[in-house]
């Protein structure tokens, strides 16, 4: 089915397509098949990010200009084509990827808060939170940052009204319906209810960073010896 | 052969125009502040325009040339001195093996680019020379230059002179990017603000805050009300950025922005003038002027243009002066 949308520009140099204000499984499919189809169909495309509900192309307004009158408008006829087409008929990748978590105490900063104002045991915030399989949505704040969702509406929990200062490396959390994993240490407002040993963003990798768009990602629970174990295997 | 730090300073980071075709994955362009300023020292001194510079913040480093090497700098006026002669902004220079590089005050502006035509020897990160601070990747071990820090470069065969400090005989003479107006792109929520705030905006001056850096640059001004409670879903933003925040100031994104924002675009920069905003003090004070996208790609063409010319005429300078040397 095809999907109601508009193009507006972001400043000079880069068009959004945008599908509505919205998080929404379905949507978010459609924004990732675009970033299919558009992320190698023009040599003048420097960037294409997709977002929840939209796709951003960042092309290169000098070569658009050698070929055309002006860069915006020859990009838009570009893309325009691409989204007349039903659906595009391309396959998300949908990579099935597994995250351990430590859902200790001494990771799960705020889940005694999150427990108590939820009304529930600590054991049912940890097996809601790995029963579900998330989407992610879409990556931005930090390189690598997974924005996912849906949690089940009975750990949904707003941003913490006072960021913290510093999140460590690998913090899982939740913020409203959402969660992700911080790559980086970072300031930071999500609920922390966990740890993951994985390496969300490595420098030191060719593919530098694990999660993409589109990837179907569910954790795991582990202990704090298996946390420690898989450290040192992978230090 | 290096260029050596004996003296740290505040945030020297090794930079070229960005790093493209990573935002998907969250890893922003990055990139100098003040782009045309960082092409103009490659320009004058003949070498591509995106060839890594050092983008300089006062206090800066103290450098010292332990090779004979040519260099330029241009952007903020920091009082560039080559053992303790003054030198000036926007002119090709050779220096001689231990000759000092330091900066005595600001004079004009907030970030200086110094670019060597011996090439610097660093490693791409992500095909980018730009340090992304975060990531703790790209330019000079990810991070900015410190004390007793050796950027190797490579040797120039031909270039000699007894003296210190010699001035090649050419120079960019056209005042760089200095007037407060920043013509902008109304963003897709530009709607967003009522009439009257629609107005202050166009109407009135905005004092950029201490609280700016190479993320963004916190605006201080009339109180601007956003006319309806829409929440907007995370999506792309840019280098250039308006965003309205929920206490009513704004704020610009500049080079090493997030590459998503949940906050209302009201506007975009034009990247023709991104160069002046990022010379752009705390306390100074900027104002905005509404243009088309047309306009703006027109302006950042010219632009471009111009660098190329100049990068052409100054190559084929460069190449008569090494042979005559």
């Amino acid at each position: 089915m095809a999907f109601a949308y508009s193009i507006f520009s972001l400043g000079d140099a880069a068009l959004t397509v945008d599908f509505g204000n919205t998080i929404d499984e379905d949507i978010n499919g459609q924004v990732l098949r675009l970033f299919g189809a558009v992320k190698n169909l023009s040599s003048h495309i420097l960037d294409v990010v997709p977002a929840y509900s939209s796709l951003t192309v960042y092309y290169d307004v000098l070569s658009l200009r050698s070929k055309h009158t002006a860069a915006f408008d020859a990009m838009k006829a570009m893309i325009e084509p691409l989204l007349l087409k039903e659906a595009n008929g391309l396959q998300l990748q949908n990579r099935q990827m597994k995250i351990p978590v430590c859902y200790e105490k001494k990771f799960a900063l705020d889940v005694d808060e999150l427990a108590t104002q939820k009304r529930i045991t600590v054991d049912e915030v940890i097996r809601l939170h790995t029963a579900k399989t998330y989407r992610v949505y879409t990556i931005g704040f930090l390189p690598g940052f997974a924005y996912m969702g849906r949690v089940d509406e009975r750990i949904a929990m707003p941003r913490k009204a006072q960021p913290r200062t510093i999140v460590p490396e690998g913090a899982v959390g939740i913020a409203g319906e959402q969660t992700g994993i911080y790559p980086l240490p970072s300031p930071g407002g999500w609920n922390i209810i966990g740890r993951t040993p994985l390496k969300l963003f490595d420098t030191t990798k060719e593919e530098s960073v694990l999660l993409q768009p589109g990837d179907d990602v569910s954790f795991y629970s582990i202990s704090e010896d298996e946390f420690e174990n898989y450290q040192s295997r992978n230090a | 052969m290096s260029l050596k730090i004996t003296k740290a300073g505040m945030l020297d980071t090794v930079q070229d125009t960005g790093r493209y075709g990573y935002q998907h994955l969250g890893i922003n362009p990055g990139g100098a502040m003040d782009d045309f300023s960082a092409s103009l020292a490659n320009a004058l001194l003949g070498k591509e325009l995106n060839a890594p510079v050092i983008e300089l913040h006062f206090p800066a480093s103290t450098f010292l040339f332990q090779q004979a090497c040519v260099v330029c700098l241009t952007g903020a006026d920091f009082m560039p001195c080559i053992n303790d002669v003054p030198i000036t902004l926007q002119q090709p220079f050779f220096v001689s093996t231990n000759a000092v590089l330091q900066f005595k005050s600001v004079k004009k502006g907030a970030r200086c680019y110094l670019s060597l035509l011996n090439e610097l020897k660093i490693q791409k990160w992500l095909s980018s020379y730009s340090t992304n601070l975060k990531a703790g990747a790209g330019g000079y071990k990810g991070r900015r230059l410190d004390k007793e820090d050796e950027l190797e470069f490579a040797f120039l065969p031909h270039a000699s002179t007894n003296d210190a400090v010699t001035a090649l005989p050419w120079r960019y003479n056209e005042a760089v990017l200095s007037s407060n107006e920043l013509e902008f792109i109304p963003g897709n929520e530009w709607d967003w603000l009522d009439v009257k705030s629609q107005t202050d905006f166009l109407n009135n001056g905005f004092a950029i805050t201490p609280a700016s850096d190479r993320m963004g640059y916190r605006l201080q001004g009339e109180k601007l009300i956003q006319q309806n409670k829409q929440q907007l879903v995370s999506s792309a933003v840019s280098f250039g950025t308006v965003q309205l925040l929920p206490d009513g100031q704004l704020i610009v994104l500049m080079a090493d922005h997030q590459t998503t924002g949940g906050y209302p675009r009201i506007g975009h920069v034009i990247s023709a003038h991104l160069s002046k905003l990022a010379q752009k003090k705390p306390g100074d004070e900027i104002k905005f002027a509404m243009t088309s996208v047309n306009s703006a790609e027109e302006k950042y063409a010219a632009q471009q243009e111009h660098l190329s010319r100049l990068q052409n005429t100054c190559n084929l300078k460069m190449q008569n002066w090494l042979h005559a040397h």
